[in-house]
């Protein structure tokens, strides 16, 4: 359906030839961009429904039960499923902090939020297939998992600004919704993200239709292929300054390793841009101090620097 | 009456205050719109999800934009 829509525009309307450049680039372009925006607009609204299921104080309230490792497992875990967007990190941040749940537990939550974005999940399962999919899903958790652990191991509470202790907050109840509450919730959720996001997706395609076009493989293949051991250390440092939508990064990333970009550098490259961006690290510094922000900083990337390596390992085997 | 809602001037806050000063225009509700947006006042009052909104005091909604709608059977 998405694919005759393309042929359509890109060869009949704007009559150009399948095999030049410009005619593959366009087709690709438009085959994306409404594949992809229609699949989002299904996927996020029966997501929002389980999400429903998961607002952040029932989270909060699940996760003080739990320390230790099973803490940091089922913070990672429930980090995948509860909204979550990053104007809302520090009211969590506080609310989690200030219930008694350990520094690092809180950390493993904040972390794995936006790595594994649901939406860029359906994205990559429908692009790539299940296997990657499943495979960005598992490492996005473990980054969590480790991130949490180290932090609660170097013991950074008192790199906490002091009034977030200082603070009790109310006590607020978890409201039972009905089915038409959940309804309302996800047809808001389609509206907001899909508002949001369009730009950033046809951003996204509009460079992974030129890489597509132009990009030379050859010259990618060497600098980013899986032979260069320190492309994901620079697939990393390139993407942490980058605050780009994992919806706008899924493009590129497939257009780039169409071209011979090794899998476990993509993927790092798409996790640096989700997990560590400027703007949320701003957000962040309203409740943590300097050191734990670079604390943070460095496990996170180190972390998905050896996320990147695996991959790039596993794929060498296969 | 006083409607406040909270939120640290993202979108979707702005969009949750655009909804309340409608829904006040359209049912001639006298109430008065306060705005907070320090993530701390945020925090002690208890919210996790912005934006939200809360009449006299109460929280009524939060986590998403009340729509028109909604708003109106709050104040109502």
């Amino acid at each position: 359906m998405f694919a005759k829509f393309a042929d359509l525009v890109a060869y009949n309307l704007f009559g150009l030839e399948a095999e030049t450049r410009l005619g593959e680039s366009v087709h690709f372009f438009f085959y994306d961009t409404t594949k992809i925006i229609f699949l989002l607009s299904i996927m996020i609204f029966f997501i929002s429904i389980i999400r429903s299921y998961f607002p952040p104080e029932k989270t909060k309230k699940l996760l003080s039960n739990y320390r230790k490792i099973t803490g940091h497992i089922m913070a990672s875990l429930l980090g995948v499923v509860t909204p979550f967007c990053s104007c809302s990190s520090v009211p969590i941040f506080i609310g989690f902090v200030e219930s008694g749940i350990p520094l690092g537990i809180t950390f493993s939550f904040l972390i794995t939020s936006p790595i594994v974005n649901e939406v860029a999940l359906v994205m990559l399962y429908t692009i790539f297939g299940w296997q990657i999919g499943t495979l960005y899903l598992v490492s996005g958790i473990l980054v969590g998992i480790i991130g949490g652990l180290v932090i609660e191991a170097l013991g950074m509470e008192k790199h906490v600004e002091e009034y977030v202790y200082q603070i009790s907050s109310e006590e607020s109840e978890i409201e039972e919704l009905e089915w038409s509450d959940r309804i309302n919730f996800a047809k808001g959720e389609v509206k907001e993200i899909v508002s949001r996001v369009w730009k950033y997706v046809i951003i996204g395609i509009g460079i992974g239709a030129a890489i597509h076009g132009y990009a030379p493989a050859e010259l990618l293949a060497e600098y980013a292929g899986p032979n260069n051991p320190l492309s994901v250390i620079a697939a990393v440092i390139v993407g942490i300054p980058l605050y780009a939508n994992a919806v706008g990064t899924i493009p590129i990333v497939e257009a780039l390793m169409g071209k011979g970009v090794a899998l476990g550098t993509a993927l790092s490259f798409m996790m640096a841009t989700t997990a560590l961006s400027l703007p949320a690290l701003i957000i962040l510094r309203k409740v943590i101090k300097p050191k734990l922000i670079t604390v943070f900083v460095t496990v996170v990337g180190i972390s998905i620097i050896g996320v990147g390596y695996m991959f790039n390992f596993i794929m060498s085997l296969v | 009456m006083e409607i406040t809602i909270y939120g640290p001037g993202c979108k979707n806050c702005v969009s949750l205050a655009d909804n309340a000063k409608k829904a006040l225009a359209e049912t001639g509700v006298d109430a008065e719109i306060v705005k907070v947006e320090d993530m701390k006042e945020i925090a002690i009052a208890g919210i996790m999800s912005t934006p939200a909104i809360a009449i006299d005091g109460e929280i009524k909604i939060k986590g998403r934009v009340a729509t028109v709608d909604e708003i109106k059977k709050l104040i109502s």
